[in-house]
């Protein structure tokens, strides 16, 4: 894969994923293919607003719980989980 | 026109919902009137804990009765009820609330509720996120948490499966045998059960129940954050205070994640904002105990009404005033919990079975005798 002149790597749900920068955490976890939570009954979730207000693409970020990963930009070395 | 019932049971919250049931699987017919939502009132509103409390022998008689009767319905609640058996930490400061630690233990022994006391190590292991050093606490495994509006909903469905009809209506007026609603309707009851908290006092004004405002906030899901309710040993004490606002730390894990923080008891506030003086200084002493509580996410805060009684026991049994008449209303912040030893007592009472437990602590007459004294 060509290699981005700014990129940056970081890990989702332990998969290393290199994006573009300006690529919100929301974007690098579609790219990972992994949902951002798990709904009470288990039910995978993603986002669905792209702009801070629906509340579904909560993950965790670097240990922090229930951040909205659309709103987040990646950084090197972010740890990203889902919630 | 009008039709005639063996109980027409007024309120659905979960102690109506009980007495519901309980009348229905008696082979009762049974009519329930709601005016608003099943669960809709005080149900809705607070925490939803299945505990043993000890301000009396008569409330401790209860509570445990109460336990015993959840416990064995356990096995039958759907998922959607939440039904937990988180147990209680009683949370000690110092030496002095370890002293009370041991004469609560010694107190719950007597009564054949089983007991661990943890010292400040045991409390660190078994709640990581509170304050170091505290002196111990009080185990009480049987303790158990629920979603009260969704166990209102299982126990209402129960009496309607066994025959119960549901009124989605007001009530007008409730004596004399004959329960009127809003539009006009007369339902003829042997017997009615008015179970409507503090809208009790609506029907039968001379009721000695006032509203007791508390606050609730409730966090997005942290999953192990705590892993019982906890609460404060001084929380009697607080929660008893009659005579002025007070706060005490209580918090719960819920089924979901969720953490739900308490809890504050007002009287004379009787509008249902948010008090921002109240929250802050009940958000504080959760702080105090939980440091890291301050970094999670709330998603939700209100409030509710407890019904509250002087003595702070419920009202159970007949209004010597009308003979038609029966009350289970009054329970303060304990009707989760005691809806079901109320509704046995209550029914068994009606039915001239022996009780389980004395019905006498809990008799409405307590009130009306001193109202005729007067």
């Amino acid at each position: 894969m060509h290699e981005l002149a700014n990129s940056v790597t970081l890990t989702v749900n332990d998969i290393s994923v290199t994006v573009a920068a300006g690529t919100t955490v929301a974007a690098a976890m579609l790219i990972a293919g992994v949902s951002t939570r798990r709904s009470v009954i288990g039910e995978p979730r993603g986002p669905l607003c792209g702009m801070g207000i629906c509340f579904e693409c909560r993950a965790t970020i670097d240990g922090v719980p229930h951040q909205k990963s659309c709103q987040i930009l990646c950084a090197d070395g972010m740890m990203v989980r889902t919630l | 026109m009008s039709e005639s019932w063996d109980v027409v049971v007024v309120g659905a919250g979960i102690v109506g919902a009980a007495c519901a049931l309980e009348c229905a699987s008696r082979g009762m017919r049974t009519a329930v009137i709601e005016g608003r939502g099943i669960g809709s009132g005080a149900t809705a509103a607070g925490m939803g804990h299945i505990v043993v409390m000890d301000d009396s022998p008569a409330q401790l008689a209860l509570t445990h009765y109460s336990q015993t009767l959840w416990q064995e319905l356990s096995k039958s609640l759907p998922a959607d009820v939440e039904y937990e058996r988180c147990g209680t930490l009683w949370v000690a400061c110092d030496e002095e609330e370890m002293q009370e630690v041991r004469h609560k233990s010694a107190v719950y022994a007597a009564a054949g509720v089983a007991t661990e006391i943890l010292d400040g190590q045991m409390l660190a292991e078994a709640e990581p996120h509170l304050r170091k050093p505290l002196a111990g606490a009080l185990l009480v495994p049987s303790d158990a948490v629920l979603y009260p509006p969704c166990a209102a909903g299982y126990l209402m469905r129960e009496a309607l499966r066994l025959g119960a009809q549901l009124f989605t209506r007001k009530v007008h007026s409730a004596k004399a045998g004959v329960v009127r609603l809003d539009d006009g309707t007369e339902l003829r009851a042997t017997r009615i059960v008015i179970a409507s908290g503090a809208d009790a006092c609506d029907l039968i004004p001379e009721l000695p129940i006032r509203k007791r405002k508390g606050h609730l906030v409730i966090t997005d899901r942290y999953p192990g954050f705590v892993r019982h309710q906890l609460v404060e040993l001084g929380y009697l004490k607080s929660a008893h205070s009659v005579t002025s606002d007070s706060v005490a730390f209580n918090v719960q894990p819920r089924k979901t994640g969720q953490i739900l923080i308490g809890s504050s008891r007002q009287f004379g506030a009787e509008t249902p904002e948010v008090n921002d003086r109240i929250l802050a200084s009940m958000v504080e002493r959760a702080q105090w105990y939980i440091p890291e509580i301050g970094g999670l996410s709330a998603i939700r805060i209100w409030t509710g009404f407890r019904a509250a009684t002087p003595d702070k026991l419920p009202l159970i049994g007949p209004w010597p005033e009308d003979e038609s008449l029966f009350l289970a209303a009054g329970h303060e912040g304990l009707g989760i919990t005691t809806s079901l030893g109320t509704a046995r007592l209550l029914v068994d009472h009606m039915m001239g079975t022996k009780t389980r437990i004395p019905i006498e602590p809990y008799m409405p007459v307590r009130f009306a005798r001193s109202v005729a004294d007067a």
